[in-house]
């Protein structure tokens, strides 16, 4: 009883804000006569959604597909250089900037060029998503491996613990929380990767996901089909955005074994 | 009798030129208590860190079992540190943690393990994280973490200076207790004096820094101890008469 109100607490002010925005803007369109292919209404929106859903929902899976690919490829793949970043000081100084370049090259930039090397198709978005979404792996799990309580350190030293031991029981384990971290910074990016890789990368055939699809309304001026893209883009940010947040929160909790 | 700890003009000087200790001499027996005690920065704690090989001295010569502090650990004299901070993992158990030097040696040894929580009074919490323990209960784990291997040299860097009053003397009594069990050898830094004269056989006094020892007292209390001593007019007075040193070491 007590969750249930409160949730009504928390959930009632967005859900009634909500509400009066998409009120106020339907009045807004009706009232000032705009022009559909300018802004649609919601219930204009509502209906392209109904008319295009089986699409819609196959062109998220897809997109959905190539971000999780991506965020996976990344963090594995982030894990590793962090692995070795800690283990050798002159590797971390000579790669480390690469890393930083690689966040701060614009990635609409490069995404054709990665598209003309990788392909088109799946494997060119997930290319994007990946790169987009590698850098706050190795920059959070390599600050966790490499921050270690010196105090810890001398206790394996002192127990004359290995390097892998070092590595393996206070390092790794130690970066969790970072890891974690990381990881939900790049499960929110690899979404964004993917779109911006399926702009370029389209796909041709049948199967396209949401960035193609983006395109190709806007292209044709079906602004009412575009505004449900963006709706599903949202959807699909939150809903990775969320499993990666709750998994993250949960895997915490185990780690410290701190009760409910 | 030979030393189990034999210092021989130890000076110590950091790279940023800091001279933390100057001409340091002493031996200690095994199986004795030693305390020192210094005003802070005195550089007592490094020492501490010379004798257990995790630094080394600037100049002078310093053996542990007649080896030098790193080949004494790297050949299983076994030896653990007990540090400020109860200094567990986090992500494990007490029983995990209190198990982590046998696990670094390859070991397993669930009956030591339960036994010397048993001896720290953690037996009921076996297996808590850290995070669901008080300070004390932390340090309890620490100590039982050290006593895991069985140590000959147990040194101690002023491991209950973060905790309340109560839960030190508590504690005091508890280690003396284990100290009276197994008779290892105990190194121990404070700069409480009371804390140092309750649980010794002898206690030296270190300078200011550049650290020197100035005073080396035996405490003639027989064992067992007990808490009650404390009280005692003889303990009261052998503490001010330390405590009055050290007044004299600080300036």
């Amino acid at each position: 009883m007590g969750n249930l109100r409160e949730l009504t607490i928390n959930a009632l002010p967005p859900l009634l804000f909500f509400a009066l925005v998409l009120c106020t803007w339907h009045g807004a369109v009706v009232l000032f006569e705009i022009k559909p292919f300018m802004l649609p209404s919601p219930l204009q929106v509502a209906s392209a959604v109904g008319a295009n859903l089986p699409r819609l929902l196959s062109a998220t899976a897809l997109t959905a597909t190539g971000a999780l690919l991506g965020f996976t490829l990344s963090f594995a793949f982030g894990f590793l250089v962090s692995l070795i970043f800690s283990q050798s000081r002159i590797i971390e100084r000579s790669l480390y900037p690469y890393a930083i370049f690689l966040q701060t090259v614009p990635i609409v930039a490069v995404a054709p060029l990665i598209v003309l090397w990788i392909g088109y198709g799946l494997k060119g978005v997930v290319a994007v998503s990946f790169i987009i979404s590698l850098f706050p792996v190795i920059a959070n799990t390599t600050t966790g491996l490499t921050r270690v309580d010196p105090n810890l350190l001398d206790l394996f030293a002192l127990n004359n613990a290995s390097r892998w031991q070092v590595l393996f029981k206070l390092r790794v384990p130690g970066a969790v929380p970072h890891m974690l971290t990381g990881a939900r910074i790049s499960s929110g990016l690899s979404v964004i990767g993917a779109i911006v890789g399926e702009f370029f990368a389209g796909y041709g055939t049948e199967d396209y996901g949401l960035g193609y699809i983006i395109i190709n309304s806007s292209q044709k001026i079906q602004t009412d089909y575009l505004f449900a893209c963006i709706l599903f883009c949202t959807l699909l940010g939150l809903g990775i955005f969320t499993l990666v947040g709750t998994l993250s929160n949960f895997m915490l909790k185990r780690w410290t074994g701190t009760p409910e | 009798m030979a030393g189990l700890v034999i210092a021989h003009g130890i000076n110590k000087r950091f790279s940023s030129g800091v001279e933390a200790l100057r001409g340091v001499d002493l031996s200690i027996e095994r199986g004795q208590f030693v305390s020192i005690v210094g005003p802070s920065g005195c550089g007592k704690s490094t020492f501490l860190r010379l004798v257990a090989g995790l630094d080394e001295p600037t100049a002078g010569t310093l053996t542990v079992d007649g080896r030098t502090p790193k080949d004494a650990r790297r050949e299983q004299l076994d030896l653990a540190f007990i540090f400020q901070d109860a200094t567990l993992l986090p992500w494990r158990s007490v029983a995990r943690n209190v198990g982590l030097p046998l696990e670094l040696r390859g070991q397993t040894d669930a009956d030591r393990v339960r036994q010397v929580i048993d001896m720290v009074g953690l037996a009921d919490f076996a297996d808590a994280y850290p995070a669901q323990l008080s300070g004390g209960m932390r340090m309890r784990a620490s100590i039982a973490r050290a006593l895991t291997t069985n140590p000959e040299l147990l040194l101690l860097d002023e491991p209950f200076g973060a905790l309340d009053e109560i839960t030190r003397q508590r504690l005091n009594e508890e280690l003396l207790r284990l100290w009276q069990e197994d008779r290892w050898t105990g190194l121990f830094i404070t700069h409480n004096v009371y804390e140092a004269v309750f649980l010794s056989q002898r206690v030296l006094v270190m300078s200011a820094r550049p650290g020197q020892l100035i005073a080396d007292i035996t405490i003639p209390f027989d064992h067992p101890r007990d808490p009650d001593l404390r009280s005692t007019p003889e303990f009261v007075q052998l503490a001010e008469t330390i405590s009055h040193q050290l007044g004299e070491a600080g300036t």
